[in-house]
């Protein structure tokens, strides 16, 4: 009977042999948690990070290039030193700071390898490596750091850092990871993606304490890293460094563009600083001396700053005019019957000659009928239906809205349309008097550099812009956005803009830009006066040369330097003639640019009220109801408020007479 | 003479294949597991666990040849002397062993560490055997006849407690298979079994759900309980048994909480969830469960795995070398390990079915169960399966003591098993 039992006993053994073959079956065959990629933790990924693509200028010429740079790293447990002082020496550290970090590192880990030492130059790295036979421990980790070929372009180029923590939490697929490098600013963000390269993969195998124990499978699995895309500029090197070398010591923009292709030929924000600077292994502290300084170097004004366009706005006013058939090119108005001032100027019987000396009344009377020209009795209904129409009409010049340049930040600008004064006045409680310093580029406009660069572009053009860009081609293939090769029409006919040009030719033979004008090279430009509540008022000139062919269209912002003749007519004209020429007649001139000195001029906000964000309050700003057309954004570009709230409240009436008078210059 | 007859004629080929063929396989998978890729060393380097294991199966056949040679007799007659001087090494162990890993367990001689303890298996397996092979005695009638078995068992045992080995005093709970092969009631083991059942189903589930479960079940074993069973007394068995495992899932809590030490309770809650601590306790049993999952159908391949290398799993030679099996030569591999051991298990539990005498029967239930025992516990944890208890999987697990022991307790019995024809049966 007993017996019997044997059965029971075989029968348990084979369950449970049965048991754990399902267990392992499970384990080891369903179950997918536990295959390599996912639970391995002694098989470790290693990321290799390319290469970023190179950037050139329009001549091929090399703007940004990749330095290898060694990151030397130690290893405290192999640690074997005999002659600490000499390696100290060779390496030029202190005792003090070797013994600093070494307890560091021994303090993260004695087995794994922590940096020593960051970003040794290839020469420190030749010398270093040498002696390094003597001592054990070490190692040499390589990566590479942004180089510039010349210490300018800082804001336009942008910089790359480590990315910060919003960053790393933001982004929509987890492609970074702490401690790697991203773009932050300028073309090195827009273009990120091209730029950054497609990175590999190691595997290697470590053991329970990190310690590196050779390739996994001999490499099979591992990828190479590729090189980021190169990418090609239509900036001139030579060109730009020029214009730099113009603009030192002021505070303003250059933006020159080539009319026929709306590529960037240079591009200046002054004050700027050497971005070489921050691609080096000082970046933490260069970058909080920047951050730091009140002139604002990390602004990239052409395309974030916002002025009034002063009188160069006049070019617009005419071509719609003559567009919507208001004024003829013989059209004349005088100085009669008008609210704004004027300066003494020969009758502007045409409307070159208007343009030529800038009349404020001529382009109030312009103004006036393109509001009017709708023949609605009510005058308030009338303003109201003409204002929208002439705002889409100046909204095909780009006034108002996003280009949509290659360059993060671009600021919109303003054009004020029927509702914007209803939120002011109230629906039909406004007209034409209200709105008037609209005719002359003052009031509740804001333009960017960038806009009247491609404005300047526009009439080189007679009538269409290409979208300006940075970047005209990317990788090898030299690729460029479909939106770029995209012609913008502004509706404006051809035959209208000749009696403009004319103006303009006029403007820099003889009228407000005629001091500055260039031997032998056909420009046509106009100078503006952007008026302004800190210090005195902003010179802008945008110009287009040669006149029958244009190369080039430029606009020149200087700050706080008067008249638009005065300092960005001068400027713009030198740099035409040095992209033109390759060389300049006007050596005085040249001189006498570049040693202007404004600095002393620019006002800078005292003190800042404390708690608020610099955006925010450019927020307010704009949305700033005001029934005076001259308040909103008379400000400093990018500066917060003055804390005095005292030139806030200064009467209208007061700056009204002496703008009237200063402006048509 | 019969006796003169080639002792090779006799013996069981089949075990000694499969003895042959898992300490082959265990070697190579020592020498998997201790493999550094970078400083490569021979299998056959003395410096390292697999050039060791190589000379403990050197002197394993050795022994195996004495004991192939030594009179079948000597093992029944000297059972209680064998015992005595395995009882007399555990006392000496405690005063003059050496600390290894915590436990006192260990007698060095020269240059070699023995572990009394797992000694002891062979001598209570003998010492049972011989008293069970009185015809007189009979587990199914006297419960006085207990008294001497319990006593065998229990000296060593509190013994090895003292020396702080828990896993090999609970391998004697496998002499539970012996003692119901020759006659112990079938209630006990399988109380044994449905209260550890209950314990662990009773820390996965809610109580209250347990006890409906119990009391659902308890009515219909009663509905379909034959009339005539219900009337003599199998009502109310059921409801006492059904009221029983009711009070246990209870008094688990009660159990868990304030009987079991904090480290064992550790290792029972361990095991049904290794996330609850995965640094300390948990460790182990996530590491192995990632060693033998990651190797999939066919594995890494030999000297491939990276788990077991690199110290992840630790004690990889030793109690966690199936983890090595597992991750290089996948589930083929694993299902091949546990073919082995149900075919070893089984082929010994045929071969002491058909012994004459009874000692000899008692003796290969003992080294059946205690084969068992490893497998199931030692398996079992690397799988996630059972608490981790530091047992050795015999014939692959690294070790001097443990390979002897088990080469020593299987060849005894083949050696009896051999003799088999010349024996008269006596029970």
């Amino acid at each position: 009977m007993l017996e019997s039992r044997r059965f029971v006993i075989i029968g348990f053994i084979a369950l449970v042999g049965v048991i754990y073959l399902l267990r392992l079956f499970y384990l080891q065959v369903l179950d997918e948690s536990y295959s390599i990629e996912s639970s391995s933790n002694s098989i470790k990924r290693v990321t290799e990070i390319p290469f970023r693509g190179q950037i050139y200028d329009r001549y091929g010429k090399l703007i940004v290039y990749n330095t290898p740079v060694y990151d030397l790293l130690v290893t405290p447990y192999k640690v074997r030193m005999d002659d600490t002082l000499r390696f100290c020496q060779v390496l030029g550290i202190q005792r003090r700071d070797f013994d600093s970090l070494m307890s560091a590192a021994s303090a993260y880990s004695r087995v794994k390898p922590s940096l020593f030492l960051r970003q040794l130059s290839k020469e420190d790295f030749a010398s270093i490596q040498d002696i390094m036979v003597d001592y054990s421990g070490f190692e040499f980790a390589k990566s590479s750091l942004r180089t510039y070929t010349a210490p300018t372009l800082a804001n336009t180029l942008g910089y790359v850092s480590e990315i910060t923590k919003g960053q790393l939490d933001k982004q929509e697929e987890p492609y970074y990871r702490q401690g790697d490098y991203i773009g932050q600013s300028g073309v090195e963000r827009i273009y990120e993606n091209e730029l950054r390269g497609k990175r590999g993969t190691k595997f290697v195998m470590q053991n329970v304490a990190g310690v590196y124990k050779g390739p996994w499978k001999n490499g099979e699995l591992d990828t190479m890293a590729v090189a980021g895309e190169n990418l090609y500029t239509g900036l001139d090197l030579e060109v730009q460094q020029y214009a730099d070398s113009l603009m030192l010591n002021k505070v303003g923009s250059v933006v020159a563009i080539e009319p026929k292709t709306g590529q960037i030929i240079s591009m200046v924000s002054a004050p700027t600083y050497d971005p070489n600077s921050l691609a080096s292994r000082y970046f933490s502290k260069n970058f909080a001396a920047l951050a730091r300084n009140p002139y604002k170097p990390l602004f990239n004004r052409p395309v974030m700053a916002s002025y009034r366009p002063g009188s160069t706005f006049k070019l617009i006013q005419a071509l719609i005019g003559l567009q919507e058939g208001v004024i003829t090119p013989g059209s004349g108005f005088t100085h009669a019957n008008c609210p704004v001032g004027c300066h003494n100027h020969p009758a502007t019987s045409t409307v070159a000659l208007g343009v030529t000396h800038s009349c404020n009344p001529y382009f109030y009377n312009v103004f006036r009928r393109l509001i009017y020209k709708n023949n609605i009795k009510n005058t308030f209904k009338a303003s109201a239906v003409g204002l929208d129409a002439w705002h889409d009409d100046i909204a095909k010049f780009g006034i108002g809205q996003r280009l949509g340049i290659d360059l993060p930040s671009e600021y919109k600008g303003n054009l004020p349309d029927k509702k914007y004064y209803d939120r002011f006045y109230g629906e039909y409680r406004w007209k034409f008097s209200n709105i008037y310093s609209l005719s002359i580029g003052e009031g509740e406009l804001l333009i960017t550099p960038l806009k009247m660069a491609n404005v300047a572009a526009i009439i080189a053009n007679r009538g269409y812009f290409y979208t300006p860009h940075v970047i005209h081609g990317v990788g090898d293939k030299k690729s460029v956005k479909p939106e770029f090769l995209e012609k913008h029409e502004t509706g404006v006919e051809p035959h209208n803009f000749e009696p403009v040009i004319e103006g303009m030719i006029g403007a820099v033979e003889a009228g407000t830009a005629r001091r500055s004008r260039v031997e032998g090279i056909s420009i046509a430009g106009k100078t503006g006066t952007s008026q302004n509540k800190r210090g005195d008022d902003h010179s802008i000139f945008i110009a287009f040369a040669p006149v029958d062919d244009p190369k080039i269209a430029i606009a020149v912002f200087v700050e706080n330097a008067g008249a638009g003749g005065s300092a960005a007519a001068p400027i713009a004209n030198l740099i035409i003639e040095k992209y033109l020429s390759r060389k300049v007649t006007n050596k005085a001139l040249e001189e006498r640019m570049m040693k202007l000195d404004l600095m002393s001029k620019v006002v800078l906000p005292t003190t800042k009220k404390p708690g608020e964000t610099e955006t925010k309050k450019k927020a307010e700003e704009v949305k700033k109801p005001t029934g005076d057309p001259n308040d909103p954004a008379n400000r400093l570009p990018g500066a917060p408020h003055p804390a005095n709230p005292a030139a806030m409240r200064k009467p209208v009436t007061a700056i009204l007479p002496k703008q009237s008078q200063q402006k048509a210059l | 003479m019969a006796e003169s007859k080639p002792i090779t004629k006799n013996v069981d080929w089949m075990v000694v294949l499969i003895y042959i063929a898992c300490l082959m396989i265990g070697w190579l998978n020592i020498y998997a597991a201790v493999y550094n890729p970078e400083t490569q060393t021979s299998m056959f380097d003395l410096s390292n666990n697999a050039g060791k294991q190589l000379m403990w199966i050197g002197t394993a056949a050795l022994l195996i040849i004495c004991i192939l040679v030594i009179d079948y007799k000597f093992y029944e007659t000297f059972s209680f002397v064998i015992y005595a001087v395995v009882i007399f090494l555990l006392v000496v162990v405690l005063f003059a062993g050496s600390n290894i890993n915590g436990s006192r367990s260990w007698i060095k001689l020269g240059g070699i560490s023995l572990q009394p303890a797992e000694f002891s298996k062979l001598a209570v397996s003998l010492a049972i055997s011989k008293y069970l092979s009185d015809p007189a005695i009979s587990l199914n009638r006297k419960l006085k006849d207990y008294y001497p078995i319990m006593g065998i068992l229990a000296l060593p045992a509190f013994l090895i407690l003292l020396s702080n080995e828990t896993g090999s005093m609970l391998v004697f709970a496998s002499f539970a298979i012996v003692l119901y092969r020759e006659g112990m009631p079938g209630f006990i083991p399988a109380i044994g079994i449905i209260g550890a059942a209950l314990l662990i189903i009773t820390l996965l589930f809610v109580k209250w759900y347990i006890a409906g479960a119990i009391i659902v079940i308890a009515g219909l074993v009663i509905w379909l309980m034959p009339v005539m069973t219900r009337r003599r007394g199998g009502l109310w068995a059921t409801i006492i048994v059904a009221f029983a495992m009711i009070g246990i899932v209870f008094g688990v809590d009660f159990f868990m909480n304030n009987v079991l030490q904090k480290h064992q309770r550790g290792r029972i809650m361990v095991l049904l969830d290794p996330d609850s601590d995965p640094r300390g306790i948990g460790w182990n049993v996530i590491q192995s469960k990632i060693a033998i999952g990651s190797g999939g159908i066919t594995g890494k391949g030999f000297l491939q795995g990276t788990q077991t290398k690199f110290d992840f799993v630790p004690e990889q030679s030793t109690d966690f070398i199936f983890c090595t099996v597992g991750e290089e030569h996948g589930f083929l591999g694993t299902a091949v390990v546990v073919f082995l051991f149900i075919a070893l298990i089984s082929r010994l539990v045929v071969l002491a079915e058909r012994q004459r005498s009874r000692f000899a029967r008692v003796y290969g239930y003992c080294v059946a169960g205690i084969i068992f025992f490893h497998f199931l516990v030692n398996v079992g944890m690397t799988i996630g399966l059972m608490p981790v208890i530091g047992i050795p999987l015999p014939f692959f697990s690294y070790g001097g003591s443990s390979l002897w022991s088990f080469s020593v307790l299987l060849f005894i019995f083949l050696k009896i098993d051999a003799q088999r024809p010349f024996t008269l049966s006596r029970g």
